[in-house]
């Protein structure tokens, strides 16, 4: 019971960053039909630009992660203008290879830049204080409440942006017919732009609270969370944002529980397994909609 | 109609007479030790890659199926023609062959639930069963687990590598220009006018995904036997990404275009290989430009005829401008 509870908080930890990345997954497929493959690379910038804020400057936690937050929305945006904007209407696997090259990009650009090595995190980021439970079996550490905490504030702040401000209403409403919003007035190039901040910030925050949890960075981190925030968002109903909060615990947790049980060599192996299951049985996501094909 | 079968007789005596040529021309220099080590030893590496980025351009190029495994694939053949090879100590031809055999089957058991889902679920999905291929090769602890197998025998020569690449092209081109090929083509255009025309695409999409996995297996079989060793690290998502980036750069759709897609990255990474730092940066950014401006590819879907065409084209040009000239 005391190993259950344990694992449940370490699995919900990994699964809100996890949720976070995915979020940004789902709302770029949501609204121009592209896997962002370069995302889990924006995840990988944020977790630099947290280290130099919080090491080079002395930044505390809370204001390396907003200014990192800030950093990576403006290149989402750049990405987006830069390298997606002008093959929109390419096909698909030509997106997808752009998507590639720019994630490729970022990574070798980041190590060309930095260095190859793996940096390690100020340890003193997060209070370093625990709760213990179950007469001290089960530790709730003061990080695991941190992440928690503030991926459940940046979800409750976009919620509101999508569903209580106009942005969010345009947001909506691109995904849902892009010739339609521009008719009814909307201004989609801005809107898609806006898109990519708001995904690339929370990918920058999620890559900030890695950093302070696991206190080491290195330039290929993003690769390995991006494709399984993918499956998170998968899992979820791709293009569905609480599909996408779903499907980062529901891989966190699994993850975990993986590991727990012993097999943890296996653990990549389940998330696709559980990836390819869905996918056969219900294509668009444990959350998702059917939507029949029209001719 | 007589002249054309002439014609079309000739046509292949021609390129029959200048594959064997080249043949001869290229085992010679090797013997002679004209071509230095390093060169020889990429001649092996794009050989292998050309077989790879054709069989992935028949499923991805002609058929439309978006796979993102073809690495799987490969990693599968590599370990069955290592394993036949250095446990069991049978011949090449024994390793290939098992290696053509479980990627066949592996295709088959892969494609026919996942052929069902369309464009990006397919390439995830694709992607997520070569994932798994190699997670279980890591944990298989009789071929090495994650260290991978090591003293593969060496049977990969010039004369098996080249005939392969050969006998993979030709096959891929007359399988396109046949009656089946015409029905995977019908399925990337349109695949529900294809099937409201009588064309039973499930089929046609399961056959075109056995037969590219069959030559990754080979290709796989290839790299086994010339490298000594394998892991199943070698062939992780970035391989797939690598043999997608040398279908997509060349020209997606065209067999011509996959080699010569293939020839060019080659010569790309070859010329960077001093450039350590920045030669992945480099080859990303090559990849980007050549994306956003020429996101057909440098061949585009027609293959060396869009050239011909092209050059046809500016010819006409300057007869026109020196005709008006002259008027």
């Amino acid at each position: 019971m005391e190993g259950f509870v344990q694992q449940l908080i370490n699995g919900v930890s990994l699964g809100s960053i996890y949720a976070l990345i995915a979020l940004g997954y789902t709302m770029v497929y949501g609204i121009i039909n592209l896997i962002n493959f370069a995302h889990g690379d924006v995840y990988m910038v944020g977790a630099y630009v947290g280290f130099y804020l919080t090491t080079s400057m002395g930044l505390g936690f809370i204001p390396s992660l907003i200014l990192s937050m800030v950093v990576c929305a403006l290149l989402g945006v750049v990405i987006e203008k830069l390298a997606y904007k002008p093959i929109r209407k390419s096909s698909r696997i030509a997106a997808l290879t752009t998507a590639i090259a720019v994630s490729l990009i970022l990574e070798y650009g980041m190590m060309a830049w930095v260095g190859a090595e793996t940096k390690t995190f100020r340890s003193d980021l997060l209070p370093k204080t625990s709760i213990s439970l179950f007469d001290g079996n089960v530790i709730l550490e003061a990080k695991n409440i941190y992440i928690i905490a503030i991926t459940i504030i940046l979800m409750i702040l976009l919620q509101f942006i999508v569903y209580k401000t106009k942005v969010g209403k345009s947001m909506r409403a691109v995904s849902q017919d892009k010739e339609a919003a521009e008719l009814m007035g909307i201004n989609s190039d801005r809107t898609i732009s806006f898109t990519f901040a708001i995904g690339s910030a929370l990918a920058g925050a999620a890559g900030v609270m890695v950093g302070a949890y696991y206190n080491s960075i290195h330039p290929l981190m993003g690769m390995a969370p991006g494709l399984k925030a993918f499956i998170a968002a998968v899992i979820g109903g791709i293009g569905i944002i609480p599909g996408a909060v779903f499907g980062g615990f529901f891989l966190g947790i699994i993850e975990t529980f993986v590991s727990f049980a012993g097999a943890s060599t296996y653990k990549d192996a389940v998330a696709f397994l559980i990836l390819i299951v869905i996918l056969i049985i219900k294509p668009s996501g444990l959350l998702g909609k059917n939507v029949k094909e029209k001719v | 109609m007589k002249n054309l079968e002439m014609l079309n007789i000739k046509n292949i005596i021609i390129k029959l007479i200048l594959i064997i040529l080249f043949y001869f021309i290229s085992s010679f220099m090797l013997e002679q030790g004209i071509i230095p080590p390093h060169i020889e030893s990429n001649m092996f590496f794009i050989g292998i890659n050309i077989i790879l980025a054709v069989s992935l351009n028949l499923i991805n190029g002609f058929t439309g199926q978006f796979s993102l495994g073809h690495a799987g694939f490969m990693a599968l053949g590599a370990y069955a023609s290592a394993a036949v090879t250095s446990i069991y100590g049978k011949d090449f031809v024994f390793g290939i062959l098992a290696a053509a055999v479980i990627t066949a089957i592996a295709g088959l058991i892969i494609g026919i639930p996942t052929l069902r889902l369309k464009g990006d679920y397919l390439a995830i999905a694709t992607l997520g069963f070569a994932e798994i291929i190699k997670v279980l090769l890591e944990n298989y602890e009789k071929f090495g687990g994650a260290a991978g197998m090591s003293d593969i025998p060496f049977y990969t020569t010039w004369p098996w590598l080249y005939f392969s690449v050969i006998i993979t092209i030709v096959l891929i081109s007359n399988f396109i220009k046949s009656y089946q090929g015409r029905a995977c083509i019908a399925i990337r255009e349109d695949e529900i006018a294809a099937e409201a025309m009588g064309v039973n695409t499930t089929y046609y999409k399961v056959l075109a995904f056995v037969i590219g996995a069959t030559f990754a297996g080979i290709a796989g079989a290839l790299y086994a036997n010339r490298i000594y060793y394998i892991k199943p690290g070698d062939f992780s998502f970035m391989k797939s990404i690598d043999i997608l980036v040398m279908v997509v750069f060349g020209g997606i759709g065209s067999v011509s275009g996959a080699v010569v897609g293939t020839l060019i990255l080659a010569v790309i990474s070859t010329a960077l290989q001093d450039a350590m730092e920045y030669r992945m940066l480099i080859y990303a950014f090559i990849l980007a430009i050549i994306m956003i401006y020429r996101p057909q590819g440098i061949l585009g879907k027609n293959g060396f005829k869009s050239i011909k065409r092209r050059v046809r084209k500016l010819f006409k040009k300057e007869e026109k401008a020196n005709a008006s000239i002259k008027g």
